[in-house]
């Protein structure tokens, strides 16, 4: 009998040896006689025991990891290859049912419900477990009940603004006929994010789904996906998964059948992080440098080539397809406020149990990072959580009460974003934190305004006369004033939220901006 | 991996160009493939380019260089690219970046004098669950550390 053994083609298990892994298995059961067939899942989203190997023993799946090089051999000789000793095998990297481990078990996967479970290349396996249940919903409701639907799920942008999704789309539905276009952006460049490409490469029909949907909701033919080059894997598994749905009929001139036609291409970015603000976006689509544009015209009505263009975010297309399949109502009972559904939060930094958590909005930061993500990887204390990105707010344990909601964050000074979560421990220094603000700002500013062009180097250039001790207090006013213009007067939210991770060090952590500071010695 | 490519050549550079040319906003794809084809953008191409594409040189000059990825003269024949984003940052990726920088007597962004290894910094790899990380010739690394980022320099031969 063959034994089915998953092994992650995720990036993040590569990183950490999976592809080695996953060859040292088929070597090993050659050598025992055992048959067996690795299925290249995606990520369970359980990054600190990546690689995660799995065996499935009727129907259920058993993890081990994280698996080393070494283990291999040991785990064989427990049984790995014999499915009536997997269950019982005991050693120090058997997890057991992997689905049974709290971390997982305790989530709300709507969108990351495939992930990790099937395999990502295989259209049978998408279709097999729940998949194209939302287009078919969506191709007997027509365009315009489509576009209700998602208003009324409340979903909201998932790239970081929070933009409800299904105002874009019905602003978009109401132009004349003509060339629409769906644009999704994967240009995932918040550090602490990495969302969107665990479900470009665990689960990639999803997307595909969903910027479908999109495309018949407002009457566009043609979507791009826009991904940044630091993922290439996710390229990879998205050109492949799109020629997939070609061979299968659901993408082309007929999606399904129907009179609808829906194409995709993938497009590479080039390393601009701006790029990852929608307009620059559409220009560096178009082939231009990726510059900001002003709006108005928004993107809905003067879009990629000047037509009418939605552009989403990855997750906000991916949740697309469960809304249409179970309803808006049933995505909108999840979460709290005006933040509906559930957020695929992303832990990372300095923090134990590291990964994708997909929860419904309304948990507090703290229950996250404590609980969830176990405190940091270092033993230290947590002094610092870094939300939303680059551009988000750092958050001491003071605000760990804060609920994870877009309103609530704001009310505090800070953003959700991308929902990614970046942990500090006790050696951080904030001042070096909003120096690097500014200097980040500083190298990816695409230069159209002048606040976040010269801004940023200003701003790097004062807090570094305060981390020498120069004038202080003077410095200090001058910060203020200079985060002041540039939140208010900067085009897009790069010069416009760089304030944020500024403005958040220097209001929580006053002490690491006095000079001649005790300076920690892990430095 | 530089050694494996070709040496600039226009008549590749037109075919490049004649089989992108149908795409809706070409140039960064075909920027890609000519970066793919002799591991960098060749001066000589930018006003081929251009003419083919019907824009000035000027305009392809400032796509080439607003874009980190797109190089200017060859790599070495490694490259190292070290995160320097938050979440590495919360992990020490500093002292990696400066371990990397004395070992291969070159400042983060510069070939090796031997042009052995490129090392350059970049803003995150999506690996941030198990920083700090790395991508070495394209491949990711991830809870990288002193001992794996030396052994990684010495397979590079640095």
């Amino acid at each position: 009998m063959t034994i089915r053994i998953f092994v992650p083609r995720d990036a993040a298990a590569i990183a950490v040896g999976a592809n080695g892994i996953s060859r040292d298995l088929y070597r090993a059961a050659e050598a025992a006689g055992a048959e067996i067939d690795i299925v290249r899942n995606g990520s369970r989203g359980m990054l600190w025991l990546e690689p995660l190997v799995e065996v499935e023993v009727a129907g259920l799946r058993y993890g081990f990891g994280p698996i080393e090089p070494t283990d291999v051999a040991g785990l064989v000789s427990a049984g790995l290859f014999d499915p009536s000793r997997v269950a019982a095998i005991s050693h120090t990297k058997a997890l057991g049912p992997t689905e049974k481990i709290p971390y997982f078990a305790n989530q709300t996967r709507l969108t990351f419900a495939r992930c990790g479970k099937t395999d990502p290349m295989s259209f049978e396996d998408y279709v097999a477990h729940g998949g194209y249940l939302g287009l078919q919903a969506a191709m007997s409701m027509g365009p315009a009940a489509i576009v209700e639907e998602v208003v009324k799920s409340g979903l909201r942008g998932r790239g970081g603004a929070g933009f409800p999704t299904g105002i874009k789309w019905k602003t978009v539905h109401a132009t004349l006929p003509q060339q629409k276009y769906i644009v999704c952006n994967a240009d995932e460049g918040d550090s602490a994010t990495f969302a969107d490409r665990m479900i470009m490469e665990g689960d990639p029909f999803v997307l595909i789904e969903g910027m479908t949907i999109a495309g018949i909701a407002v009457g566009a033919t043609k979507g791009y996906i826009y991904c940044r080059s630091e993922y290439p894997h996710a390229i990879a598994v998205l050109n492949e998964a799109i020629d997939a749905a070609r061979a299968a009929g659901v993408l082309g001139g007929r999606v399904a059948g129907s009179p609808y036609a829906f194409d995709l291409e993938v497009r590479m970015g080039a390393g601009a992080y701006v790029c990852g603000e929608e307009t620059a976006l559409l220009d560096s689509l178009e082939g231009k440098r990726g510059i900001v544009r002003a709006k108005p015209p928004l993107p809905a009505h003067k879009g990629l080539f000047g037509r009418p263009t939605v552009i989403n975010n990855v997750l906000s297309l991916a949740a697309v397809p469960f809304i249409l399949a179970e309803g808006a109502q049933a995505y909108a009972d999840y979460g709290v406020g005006r933040s509906r559904g559930t957020m695929p939060i992303q832990l990372a930094g300095n923090i134990r149990h590291g990964g994708l958590y997909e929860t419904a909005f309304g948990l507090t930061l703290g229950t996250l990072v404590d609980e969830i993500g176990g405190g940091t990887q270092s033993g230290r204390p947590v002094k610092a959580v870094q939300v939303g990105g680059p551009l988000g707010a750092y958050f001491p344990r003071a605000l760990f009460d804060t609920p994870f909601d877009y309103e609530a964050f704001a009310a505090r000074d800070g953003l959700i974003g991308h929902a990614g979560i970046t942990v500090f421990d006790d050696t951080a220094d904030m001042a070096e934190q909003a120096r690097f603000a500014f200097e980040f700002c500083a190298i990816e500013s695409c230069g159209k305004c002048t606040p976040c062009r010269i801004g940023s180097t200003r701003g790097r250039e004062t807090i570094e006369k305060i981390m020498a001790g120069e004038d202080v207090a003077a410095n200090m006013e001058i910060v203020t004033d200079l985060c002041h213009t540039m939140k208010l007067g900067s085009l897009c939210a790069l010069g416009g939220f760089t304030p944020y991770p500024v403005m958040s060090a220097i209001t929580h952590f006053p002490d690491d901006f006095v000079p001649a500071r005790p300076r920690l010695a892990a430095e | 991996m530089v050694d494996s490519r070709e040496s600039w050549n226009e008549a590749q550079l037109c075919e490049i160009i004649a089989e992108h040319r149908g795409l809706e906003g070409p140039l960064l794809p075909i920027l890609h493939a000519v970066q793919d084809a002799f591991g960098y953008v060749p001066q000589p191409a930018v006003p081929i380019i251009a003419r083919e594409l019907n824009l000035s040189r000027a305009e392809v000059h400032g796509v080439v260089t607003f874009y980190h990825d797109f190089r200017d003269r060859p790599a070495g024949r490694h490259i190292l690219k070290i995160c320097r984003a938050e979440s590495c940052q919360a992990m020490g990726c500093e002292a990696l970046v400066k371990r990397a920088e004395s070992r291969l007597g070159v400042e983060c962004g510069r070939t090796t004098a031997n042009d052995q290894v490129t090392f350059e910094a970049v803003y995150c790899l999506g690996l941030c669950a198990m920083s700090p990380s790395a991508m070495i010739d394209g491949e990711p690394v991830a809870r990288l550390n002193a001992s794996k980022l030396d052994a990684l320099l010495s397979e590079m031969g640095a």
